[in-house]
C-alpha cells in the first residue's frame, strides 16, 4: 500500500501557509514613532500647514523619516520616541488649537500588503505602555434622573390641565401622585397615561389620598440604564479626541462600566481632567446693534455685552446675562424638519427650564439667540522656554438663531448648514454633561520602557522555547521530528496570521498562551510517533504503520483539543483584558495546530515516504 | 532515540492506594495551607494600588520604607521586584483618591532619590476586586461543569466523575503551592490554572481514549490490569509531551519576566501535578468506581472506522 495525499490537500495547505505568511508579515516591519496631526472638524489638514511641520521640525534638527497623509490624518514619522516627544512638544506649540498632535505608533508595512488589508497586531497597553481605566457608571443615578423628570414634567402637565393635585413623590421606580378626591385623580390618569405610554400607570388609596402611581416597566428601566451608559460612552469619546490619542479604546464592558485605554498615554493626571471635565451651554441674547458691521476680538463692547468667538470663524457680540444654562436640557436629537426638509436640532428642556424659556422668549420674539458652548481645553505653551500645558476655558458660539415663536420645553433650533452639522450640534448638547455619574473603579498606567522590557522578554520566551522544543523533537523522532518541527514553525506564522487578521490585541498572557500553544502543538505529533513506533514494533509495513498511526491517534487528539479548547472559551467569556487575551491565542493555537500537526505532517510523511513500498522509516 | 527501550510493564495501578494516599497528604497540605495561611490575593482580587519603580542602581528598601513613612503610608509594603533595582510598593484599597496617593508617593520618591522611574502604576477599587473574585471563581465552575458534560458524553459517567476529581485534585494542590508559599495570586495565575486544567484533562483523556480501546480489544484480563496496560503503552507519550510543554513553561518562568512568573510557575506546578493524577488519580478512580468492559462497548464501533481519515 502507499500512501498519498489528493492534489486539493496539498493546496488546502499551501494556500493557508501563503495565507499565514502573508497576514504575518507586516509584524515583522515594526512601527515607526510618529505624529498624528488631525484637524477639530475632521478635514485633512492643508498642504500649507503640513509644510510648516516638516519646516519646523527641520528648523529644530528633528530628523523626519516620512509624512504621509491617511484618512485625513497627517502623519510624521520619526527615527525614536524621544524625536517623538520633543516634536510633538514643537508641534503643539508652533500649530492654532484647532490641530491636535497625537503620538502614535505608525506600522510601516509597506504599500503592497497594505493593499492587501495586512496589517501588524494590535499591540495590548501592557506591551506598549499607557493609561488603562475601568469607570463605574452609576445607574440609579440615571433612574432617578429620569424619575425626577417625570415627577416635574407631570407637575407641569397637571398644572397646564387645571388638576387640582397634592403631594408628587418619586417612589421606587416610579412617581406617585396624590390627589384629595377620586375624581381629579380619574381626571389626571386620562391626561398623563395618553401623554406617557411608556409608563405603568396603577391607583391606590390610603388616609384618605387617592393615589395615581405611574411605573416603569422593567424594559423601560432597562432602556433608560441602557442609553445612560451609551451616552456616557458618547460623551467619553469625545472627551478622549480632545486628549488627542491616538487608537484609544472605549468600550463597553457588562451592563454598567465603561473600559478606557489610551495608549501613549502618561499623564494621567491630565487624562483624568479630561475625562472628568465637564463642558456647558448657555443661552444668550444678541446684541444686534453692536454685532452689525465688522466685529473682531479686539472690538470694544458696550456696557453689559461681550464679544464671543465664533466656531466656524468671526466674532459676534452677545448680552452677558444668561437666559438659559445646558444643565437645563435633558435631551437633543438632529433630524430633518417635517415642513421644510431642513436639518434641525430638536431639544427638549426640563419643567423648569421650560418656565424660564418660554417667560424669556415670549419678550423676545423677533430677536436673535446665541447658543454658547464652554469647555475646557488644554494648551501647549512656551512660558520661559519651558514647555507647559495649560488648561482654559474656551467658550465658543455654535449657533445663532432668531427667535420665532415663544419657545416652551421642546423647541428646535433651525438654520444649520449640514444634516452634519446639525448632528454635531445635539452631540455637543447632549455632550454637555455626562448622563449618569461615573467613577473610577480601575486604573493602570504602564510605563512605555516596561511595555517594551515585556515585549522583549516575552520574545525571548517564544524563541528559546520553541527552538528547544524543535531541537528536542528532531533529536528524538529524527525525520519525523523534522516533520513536526517544519509543522510547529508554520503554526506558529498562522497563528500570529490569524491574530493580525482579525486585529486581535496581543498581550503579554497572550504572548504566554503563543508559548504554551507551541508545548503543547506537539502533543498531536507525539502521540501519532509513538503510535507509529508501536505499530512497527507489532510488525507493521513503514506504510501501513504510517496509515494507523495518525488514524488511531486522531480520536485521542480530537478529545484532548476539544476539552482544551472548552476551558479556552469558559476563559474567553468570563475573563476580562489580559486573561480574554490569553484566551484568545490559546484557542486560536489549538485550532492551527490540529491543522498544522495532523494534516501539514501527514502532508509532509506522505511527500516524503508516501510512494515508497519498502522503506525504512526515520522515527 | 528513545527514552523506553523496552516496552514498559510497571504496575501503576497495583499501587494506588500508596498514591491516593499521598495524594490526600497532598491535599490536607493544600486544604491547610489554604486555610491557615490564606491565598496571597494579588491586586486584582483585593483591590488597592500597586507602583512599580526603577532604579538606575540598587537600592536599600529601608530608605524608601523610611520616605513613605514620613508622608503617612506607614502600611504599604515595599519589596524588591526581580532584581536590586526594581521596586514594588503596594497599598491598602482606600477611599481616597488614587491619583492623589500616586502624586504624593512619586513626589515622595524622587526627591528621596533623584533616580526613580515610575514603571507602573496599577489601582484596582475594592468593588472591582469583588466582582473579579466572583467571576473567576464561576469561570471555574462552569468549565469544570462542561468538561464533566464533555467528558460523560464522549466516554461514560464514571469516567467523567474520575476525570473531573483529578483536576479538582490538580486545582487545589496548585493553588495550595501558591497558599503555601504565600506567592502572590492574580489573575494571570487563575488564567494558568483554568489552562492547567485543559491540559491535566488532556492528558486524562489521552490515557482513556487507549483504556476504551484496549478494554475493546483486549480479550482477557482484568480491569486493572488492562488499565495499567494502556498506561503503560501511552508512558513514552505522556512523557513527552509533559517533557516539551515544561520546556517550554521553564522558559516562560525564567525568561518571561516578572509580570508573568507567576503564571509560569502556576503552569510548572499544574503541568507536574496534572500529569501524575492522569494516571494516579483519574485512570484509579475511574478503576474504583468500578468501570469495566461491559460499560465501554459502545453500541457502534467508534474511534476506528470513522475517524481514520484525519
Amino acid at each position: 500500500m502507499t500512501n498519498r495525499y489528493p492534489l486539493w490537500k496539498y493546496l488546502v495547505l499551501i494556500v493557508a501557509l501563503v495565507i499565514g505568511v502573508l497576514y504575518a508579515m507586516p509584524n515583522l516591519f515594526g512601527e515607526d514613532p510618529a505624529l498624528q496631526i488631525t484637524r477639530s472638524d475632521g478635514k485633512t489638514p492643508a498642504e500649507t500647514v503640513q509644510q510648516r511641520v516638516v519646516e519646523l521640525l527641520k528648523q529644530k534638527d528633528i530628523p523626519v523619516k516620512g509624512t504621509e497623509v491617511r484618512d485625513n490624518q497627517f502623519l510624521v514619522r520619526l527615527n525614536n520616541t524621544e524625536d517623538q516627544l520633543k516634536a510633538a512638544d514643537e508641534v503643539d506649540v508652533a500649530l492654532p488649537h484647532q490641530f491636535t498632535v497625537a503620538l502614535n505608533l505608525a506600522p510601516s508595512t509597506p504599500q503592497w500588503l497594505r493593499d492587501i488589508g495586512a496589517q501588524p497586531m494590535y499591540l495590548g497597553l501592557d506591551l506598549r505602555g499607557g493609561v488603562h481605566f475601568l469607570m463605574q457608571v452609576d445607574l440609579d443615578a440615571a433612574v432617578n434622573q429620569a424619575l425626577q423628570r417625570y415627577t416635574n414634567e407631570f407637575r407641569t402637565k397637571l398644572r397646564e390641565e387645571k388638576v387640582r393635585y397634592g403631594q408628587v413623590k418619586t417612589i421606587d421606580n416610579g412617581v406617585e401622585v396624590g390627589f384629595s378626591r377620586a375624581a381629579e385623580r380619574e381626571q389626571a390618569y386620562k391626561t398623563l397615561q395618553g401623554d406617557y405610554r411608556e409608563l405603568q400607570f396603577d391607583v391606590d388609596e390610603s388616609g384618605g389620598t387617592f393615589w395615581l402611581k405611574a411605573t416603569l416597566p422593567r424594559k423601560q428601566l432597562q432602556q433608560i440604564q441602557n442609553f445612560a451608559v451609551q451616552q456616557n460612552i458618547t460623551t467619553l469619546r469625545n472627551r478622549v479626541n480632545e486628549l488627542g490619542v491616538a487608537e484609544p479604546v472605549i468600550q463597553r464592558q457588562g451592563k454598567d462600566q465603561i473600559v478606557v485605554q489610551l495608549p501613549g498615554v502618561q499623564d494621567t493626571a491630565r487624562a483624568k481632567n479630561i475625562l472628568g471635565a465637564t463642558a456647558t451651554l448657555e443661552f444668550h441674547l444678541v446684541n444686534e446693534s453692536a454685532s452689525n458691521g465688522n466685529v473682531t476680538a479686539d472690538t470694544t463692547p458696550p456696557p453689559g455685552s461681550k464679544v464671543y468667538p465664533k466656531r466656524d470663524g468671526g466674532y459676534v457680540v452677545l448680552n452677558r446675562n444668561v437666559i438659559l444654562t445646558g444643565k437645563y436640557i435633558t435631551d437633543a436629537k438632529s433630524g430633518l424638519s417635517q415642513d421644510t426638509g431642513q436639518p434641525e436640532v430638536d431639544i427638549r428642556l426640563n419643567s423648569a427650564g421650560g418656565d424660564i424659556f418660554s417667560h424669556f422668549t415670549g419678550q423676545h420674539v423677533g430677536d436673535l439667540m446665541a447658543v454658547v458652548f464652554i469647555e475646557d481645553q488644554t494648551d501647549t505653551k512656551r512660558v520661559n522656554g519651558q514647555i507647559k500645558r495649560v488648561q482654559t476655558r474656551v467658550a465658543n458660539v455654535i449657533n445663532v438663531a432668531r427667535i420665532q415663536d415663544v419657545l416652551g420645553s421642546r423647541f428646535r433650533i433651525t438654520g444649520l448648514d449640514s444634516p452634519r452639522e446639525a448632528r454635531n450640534l445635539a452631540l455637543l448638547l447632549r455632550a454637555g454633561s455626562l448622563a449618569a455619574p461615573i467613577r473610577i473603579v480601575e486604573e493602570r498606567t504602564i510605563g512605555p520602557s516596561l511595555g517594551q522590557d515585556n515585549i522583549d522578554q516575552g520574545f525571548a520566551a517564544v524563541v528559546v522555547g520553541f527552538l528547544l522544543v524543535v531541537l528536542f523533537m528532531a533529536a528524538y523522532y529524527k525525520v519525523f521530528g523534522l516533520f513536526a518541527d517544519a509543522a510547529l514553525f508554520a503554526n506558529l506564522v498562522i497563528i500570529v496570521g490569524v491574530l493580525s487578521i482579525l486585529q486581535a490585541t496581543l498581550t503579554l498572557p497572550g504572548i504566554a498562551g503563543i508559548v504554551l500553544t507551541v508545548g503543547m502543538a506537539v502533543d498531536a505529533n507525539v502521540l501519532i510517533y509513538e503510535r507509529i513506533r508501536e505499530e512497527l514494533k507489532a510488525g507493521a509495513s513503514s506504510q501501513t504503520a504510517i496509515s494507523s498511526g495518525y488514524g488511531k491517534a486522531f480520536s485521542s487528539i480530537a478529545d484532548g483539543n476539544l476539552t482544551t479548547l472548552i476551558a479556552g472559551i469558559v476563559l474567553f467569556i468570563f475573563g476580562t483584558g489580559p486573561v480574554k487575551g490569553f484566551a484568545v491565542t490559546l484557542s486560536i493555537g489549538i485550532v492551527t495546530s490540529m491543522f498544522t500537526a495532523i494534516m501539514g505532517t501527514r502532508a509532509l510523511a506522505n511527500l516524503v515516504y508516501g510512494g515508497r513500498s519498502r522503506v525504512k522509516l526515520s522515527i | 532515540m528513545n527514552l523506553f527501550k523496552r516496552e514498559t510493564h510497571i504496575n501503576f495501578l497495583g499501587k494506588r492506594n500508596l498514591a491516593y494516599a499521598f495524594s490526600a497528604l497532598l491535599i490536607v497540605i493544600a486544604v491547610l495551607g489554604i486555610a491557615v495561611r490564606g491565598i496571597n490575593l494579588g491586586l486584582d482580587f483585593t483591590g488597592g494600588t500597586v507602583i512599580e519603580v526603577g532604579y538606575p542602581k540598587p537600592v536599600e528598601l529601608e530608605g524608601i520604607r523610611g520616605a513613605l513613612d514620613r508622608i503617612g503610608y506607614p502600611e504599604a509594603v515595599v519589596q524588591h521586584f526581580g532584581t536590586a533595582k526594581d521596586v514594588l510598593i503596594r497599598l491598602r484599597p482606600t477611599d481616597e483618591k488614587s491619583d492623589e496617593i500616586r502624586d504624593e508617593i512619586v513626589s515622595a520618591l524622587s526627591t528621596q532619590n533623584a533616580g526613580a522611574n515610575v514603571r507602573r502604576v496599577e489601582f484596582v477599587g475594592p468593588q472591582a476586586g469583588e466582582q473579579l473574585k466572583e467571576k473567576g471563581g464561576l469561570a471555574l465552575l462552569w468549565a469544570l461543569g462542561f468538561i464533566l458534560l464533555y467528558v460523560a458524553f464522549r466516554f461514560e459517567y464514571r469516567f467523567a466523575f474520575a476525570s473531573v476529581a483529578a483536576l479538582i485534585h490538580d486545582v487545589i494542590i496548585t493553588v495550595g503551592v501558591f497558599a503555601v508559599f504565600q506567592i502572590e495570586f492574580d489573575l494571570t495565575v487563575l488564567a494558568a490554572i483554568l489552562a492547567v486544567i485543559g491540559y491535566s484533562l488532556n492528558d486524562t483523556i489521552v490515557v482513556f481514549d487507549r483504556i476504551r480501546e484496549n478494554f475493546i480489544r483486549v480479550r482477557k484480563g482484568t480491569p486493572v490490569e488492562v488499565a495499567d496496560l494502556s498506561i503503560n503503552q501511552t508512558l513514552a507519550r505522556t512523557t513527552m509531551t509533559s517533557g516539551t510543554t515544561l520546556i517550554v513553561v521553564i522558559a516562560l518562568y525564567l525568561l518571561g519576566g516578572q509580570l508573568i512568573s507567576g503564571f509560569a510557575l502556576a503552569l510548572l506546578v499544574g503541568i507536574i501535578i496534572g500529569t501524575y493524577s492522569s494516571i494516579y488519580v483519574a485512570s484509579a478512580l475511574a478503576l474504583t468506581f468500578g468501570v469495566s468492559k461491559e460499560d465501554l462497548i459502545p453500541p457502534k464501533k467508534e474511534g476506528d472506522e470513522a475517524d481514520s481519515q484525519p
